[in-house]
């Protein structure tokens, strides 16, 4: 029983799937929006690694490095934002998002 | 040999059972520290791959950092999450289908797939195997890379700056340091001497003008 390439495709596969599912069951809740978001870069990381770690390349590693850096910088300024939408109007719901016109 | 097939389904498991309940949670905190445990169970699968410093990394930027920052904003915001639920269910049937759709295209994809005997050739740097992972990274990172990792440190700036510029407010009625105006203070404007004469006191001052 020797764990290959393929399992930790189906890992990542799996996490993706779960971060779209999120993503659509919680489409009120902006928080778990973006919380399902990370989990579907840990995916794309999940991957990288994986296919750096069998193709015995070391850039896959580099690359989730950087995505790991934009998953970073993108859960700060998702966050900010949300701060300032709620602080303008007292709620996180995403429909009413469309309000913020200009 | 059994071993680390063992630890790749015990992380495995855990890690998509915590990405479960981060999106099935009722509790957004709850959400949260499954997320840290999905992380964290993500961090032991990089373990498992021969890639400690990503696997610290992670634990590092992803826990230590992004998990406590949603949990600051989950605390901070005065929500009525419960509220925020009530579509639950009328969207689960069409985030089922979709999800449902992506997974049998990704395992279809996966499943009918193979490595090119050409891809070993193509490789870029390939892992040495006498160095630690720490120090394979870097070598390719600093060098090769160096371009892609300055540029990754200008998005954490960007992203530095944005999100103080999008939170920062000023509140009208509290009282700050102004060190420019400090500076700017001068004794000519600011202060102004009289002769009193004994026994008749000050006469009424003129409004000062506001110093220019």
């Amino acid at each position: 029983m020797t764990i290959g390439l393929g399992h930790y495709l189906a890992v990542g596969a799996c996490l993706f799937t779960l971060g779209i599912l999120g993503i659509f069951i919680n489409r009120k809740n902006v928080i778990i929006i973006l919380m399902s978001i990370e989990m579907i870069l840990l995916s794309a990381n999940v991957n990288l690694v994986a296919f750096s770690a069998f193709l015995g390349d070391i850039v896959g590693q580099i690359y989730a490095l950087l995505v790991l850096t934009v998953a970073a910088a993108e859960a700060a300024i998702g966050l900010a934002i949300l701060v300032v939408f709620f602080r303008n109007r007292g709620s996180i719901a995403v429909e009413d998002v469309n309000v913020m016109k200009g | 040999m059994i071993l680390p097939a063992l630890f790749f389904y015990l992380f495995a498991g855990v890690c998509i059972a915590a990405a479960v309940m981060v999106i099935a949670s009722r509790n957004p905190v709850h959400s949260v520290l499954f997320l840290i445990l999905t992380f964290f169970n993500a961090a032991a699968l990089f373990v498992l791959l021969g890639a400690e410093f990503l696997a610290l990394i992670v634990l590092v930027v992803y826990v230590g950092a992004v998990a406590v920052l949603f949990l600051f904003v989950v605390m901070m915001l005065d929500v009525d999450f419960a509220a925020l639920r009530s579509g639950f269910l009328n969207y689960l049937p069409v985030g089922l289908l979709v999800a449902g759709i992506f997974l049998a295209e990704l395992l279809l994809v996966g499943g009918g797939w193979i490595i090119s005997p050409h891809a070993a050739k193509t490789i870029t740097a390939p892992i040495p195997g006498d160095i630690t992972n720490t120090e394979a990274i870097g070598r390719v990172l600093y060098t090769r890379y160096i371009h892609y990792f300055q540029y990754s440190g200008l998005i954490l700036l960007v992203a530095m700056v944005g999100a103080i510029v999008l939170t920062m407010r000023h509140r009208v009625n509290v009282k700050r340091q102004d060190i420019g105006t400090q500076n700017a203070r001068s004794k000519r404007n600011t202060m102004e001497l009289r002769k009193v004469a004994s026994g008749q006191g000050l006469e009424e001052l003129p409004p000062r003008e506001a110093a220019e």
